[in-house]
């Protein structure tokens, strides 16, 4: 059983969240000029990391909010916990750049009140969108 | 025709209205150990689910009808019989009594509605989708330890707190009242469920303690 720190909650047991995925993955600035194969690299394809990996929960019977987490894929080691939007920190809590798919862009999903808005996604395509 | 005496005006429906767990009354009464712990369901209330950026101004005009919107995670806000119980950054669940009811006099949800106005958020009248259980007694942690990961040694959980957790496996909002005791609100589908989860719970205490 993880003990994951909620930003609003504090401490909780997992079995209060749920599980969003990988972080940093920008919804794509122009779907409609995807190839079918670009867009089922956005929708489906993520990182297998074995190591620190940024990944998106949410609060789900508790405060109801999302947010990101640097986690240890190997050790289960929660290394941060930082806002959504917000660029992914290094293991030590340092902002560093990302590589790969993930972008440091703003995350199409925001945190707080405001509802998820296209408006405020990344203008950083994923890989799979530009290549 | 439908029942029409029963439709006729809201004091009908309100003769004919059974609490989620009613039908566990008579259970919770013989499963409580007085002196020990004791578990009941409560009145019924008038509750509504409230989305609002707490510091905008649409946010003071409800924190002023309710007697102010609670801060942070276990803060319950609120005055003259209304609690406020904080559920997330931007919402709440008002709890008052069911006289507060627009249609049995009170004019609770008709304030909230009118102060929010047009602006961003919702207010929705919940009274029928969540029932109360109240537990007490010195036993009444031990019970929901049970069931529980919070931490609810004394120490770390004051009275006149309020937290969004599981019990049982079930999502409730966890109340504790008094130095003693709690009330917890799981919505009316799980009530049958957590009030014989909880029964379950308590039976131990019923049998004299083995040293
Ligand atoms: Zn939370």
């Amino acid at each position: 059983m993880l003990l994951i720190s909620c930003p609003n909650c504090g401490s909780r047991d997992e079995t209060e969240f749920h599980y969003g995925g990988q972080a940093h993955v920008p919804y794509p600035e122009n779907p409609n000029e995807l190839t079918d194969r670009q867009w089922a690299e956005y929708l489906f394809y993520r990182d297998n990391t074995k190591g620190t990996f940024a990944e998106r929960w949410n609060h789900s019977t508790g405060c109801r909010q999302w947010f990101n987490m640097l986690r240890d894929t190997v050790t289960y080691e929660i290394q941060a916990v930082y806002p959504m939007g917000t660029p992914r920190p290094d293991s030590a809590g340092k902002t560093t750049a990302d590589t790969g798919t993930a972008s440091t862009a703003a995350d199409s999903t925001t945190t707080g009140t405001a509802a998820p808005s296209l408006s405020s996604t990344s203008t950083t395509a994923p890989e799979g969108a530009t290549k | 025709m439908a029942n029409s005496a029963a439709l006729e005006g809201i004091n009908g429906l309100r003769d004919i209205r059974r609490s989620p767990a009613s039908h566990l009354a008579q259970a919770l009464e013989a499963g409580s150990v007085q002196g020990k712990v004791v578990l009941a369901e409560g009145p019924f209330q008038t509750m509504a689910g409230v989305r609002v950026n707490p510091r905008s101004e649409e946010g003071s005009r409800i924190a002023a009808v309710t007697g102010g919107l609670p801060v942070r995670c276990g803060d319950v806000g609120g005055a003259d019989g209304v609690s406020v119980l904080w559920l997330g950054p931007s919402e709440f669940l008002v709890v008052a009594p069911e006289e507060a009811h627009d249609s049995l006099g009170g004019k609770l949800i008709g304030s909230l509605t009118e102060a929010l106005g047009d602006a961003p958020g919702q207010v929705v009248d919940l009274s029928a989708n969540r029932t109360t259980f109240e537990l007490s007694g010195p036993r009444a942690r031990a019970v929901l330890e049970k069931g529980c990961a919070l931490d609810l040694h004394p120490r770390a959980l004051k009275p006149g707190t309020a937290l969004n957790t599981e019990v049982g496996n079930i999502p409730v909002v966890l109340q504790k009242t008094g130095e003693e005791s709690f009330r917890l609100f799981p919505r009316a589908s799980f009530a049958d469920f957590l009030g014989r989860w909880l029964l379950d719970a308590m039976r131990e205490y019923a049998s004299p303690e083995v040293p």
